[in-house]
């Protein structure tokens, strides 16, 4: 019997609707499922704020003040709880009625036990990144790596790759690559771009970053 | 890949004074405490165990009373013109910083050894297993190497965590020069005959510049055209012919001395 060339017309379309709906519904778990699975999600130990910390609040802290150069160079990064001592050192006497504070001293402070803080900017083992050639010798500002931490009130959400067990802010949030700000990926062709741009392309040597 | 200017730039090496050392051994243990150099189930399996520095015993081969030994301490030559970057696949070892160390990216690599087998020294040794440590000696490991995964080459970096903690601590100061004495590798400051002399080869005010330039000094297989800046000193000619390899017949000059030009 001679097939309908209707019912086949009809078959051809039918195919290419299913088709394109096998491919959108791929592209959605392939760009933006699987990125939500990849990622698990933890919250800071504590909800720390730089703005109420910060110059520009009463407390008036520089900058320098927790994040400052050892003399041999290295940096503190993120200070250690003798830091947070330093002024909140009575718990009867609150800076502010912050839940936040509290759990400062009930979790940490009492029992003397150092704050496990998720550091969204930790690279890899393999390489040595030396805060002060940056910041010192290349005036670098700290956003261009780290974002506008300063002015946060509360700390972002640490996204971590459940198979690489890195930070998504290495990683970069957007899967495509695309990347806004100079913030968004701390990747090592980041680095490389940003060597290149200053004019030190010598400092893309192998063994300037890796150890 | 670009390459580089020899004369620009630090030229970091070393002068190794043989007729001072005593083959105690004290470089290769400071090297390897330092370097987080991990630990064989059987050291003395001497085909998996690795090395970055190496002690070679070498005699004269006389009978008593003329016997005479010496003991050659091999790290990695660091030459000007080394052998295992153009072999290396993966770019995992380049020529191209500015201290003129040859680098070795341990996450790069991907094992297929061709390095070593380009190398004429031997100085490139193989993980053959993941690092391991005995009970409690993890925690003297160093947090300024990074360790070393099972199936990639390693080698002697000149102690190159220390330039850049020298360098860092001289940012601090305001500086980007650095002093001879503020960057030296583990080995250097581990010998007790003080041996080994380090620093800048194309720094006039440094102390190998001038040593380098003493008519006993001499680097190994140098007739390769490899420009190691590791060099030896030593006042035994019969050492000294054995840096080289001769034909027959040929050995009869005066060790690999310069040849005297004629008039």
């Amino acid at each position: 019997m001679e097939p309908d060339p209707k019912q086949e017309r009809k078959g051809k379309r039918d195919g290419w609707i299913f088709f394109f709906a096998g491919l959108i519904g791929a592209l959605i778990v392939g760009w933006i499922i699987f990125p939500l699975l990849l990622y698990s999600e933890r919250s800071q130990p504590l909800n720390f704020s730089h703005v109420k910390h910060g110059p520009e609040s009463s407390v008036g802290l520089d900058c320098e003040e927790c994040h400052f150069f050892y003399e041999d160079g290295t940096f503190s990064g993120i200070p250690g709880l003798k830091k947070c001592i330093e002024c909140h050192e009575d718990p009867e006497s609150l800076y502010t009625d912050s839940p936040e504070e509290v759990k400062l001293f009930t979790n940490f402070i009492e029992p003397l036990k150092e704050i496990p803080w998720l550091v969204y900017s930790r690279q890899p083992d393999c390489v040595y990144f030396p805060h002060i050639a940056h910041v010192k010798m290349a005036e670098t500002e700290c956003r261009v790596c780290h974002g506008d931490f300063a002015t946060n009130h509360t700390l972002p959400v640490f996204k971590v790759n459940r198979l690489t067990k890195y930070s998504i802010d290495i990683w970069g949030r957007n899967i495509a690559g695309y990347r806004k700000n100079t913030w968004d990926r701390m990747k090592m062709n980041d680095c490389a771009a940003c060597h290149k741009q200053q004019g030190k392309e010598h400092n893309n040597a192998c063994l300037v970053c890796h150890k | 890949m670009k390459k580089r200017d020899s004369a620009k730039g630090a030229r970091y090496g070393m002068v190794i004074d043989l007729d001072r050392c005593t083959g105690c051994g004290t470089c290769t243990i400071a090297c390897a405490a330092e370097n987080n150099v991990s630990v064989l189930y059987d050291e003395s399996d001497k085909t998996r165990n690795i090395n970055w520095l190496k002690i070679y015993m070498l005699t004269n081969g006389k009978a008593f009373p003329h016997t005479e030994v010496v003991y050659l301490p091999r790290p990695c030559m660091q030459c000007g013109n080394p052998p295992c970057v153009p072999v290396c696949p993966a770019t995992a070892t380049t020529n191209d910083s500015d201290d003129g160390i040859v680098s070795q990216i341990y996450t790069r690599c991907i094992g297929c050894r061709y390095c070593m087998a380009a190398c004429p020294y031997h100085a490139r040794d193989f993980n053959w297993f993941d690092p391991a440590f005995p009970k409690g000696m993890d925690r003297y490991l160093s947090p300024e190497v990074s360790p070393r995964m099972r199936g990639v080459v390693e080698k002697c970096s000149f102690c190159h965590h220390r330039l850049m903690s020298a360098k860092s601590k001289a940012y601090f100061e305001g500086r980007r020069d650095l002093r001879e004495d503020e960057y030296i590798p583990a080995c250097v400051e581990a010998c007790p005959t003080q041996a080994i002399t380090f620093g800048d080869l194309n720094n006039p005010k440094h102390r190998v510049s001038e040593l380098i330039k003493n008519p006993s000094a001499f680097r190994l297989l140098e007739r390769l055209g490899t420009e190691p800046k590791v060099y030896y000193l030593t006042t035994k000619d019969w050492m000294r012919r054995m840096a080289d390899n001769y034909l027959q017949g040929e050995s009869k000059k005066e060790g690999n001395r310069p040849e005297k030009k004629n008039g």
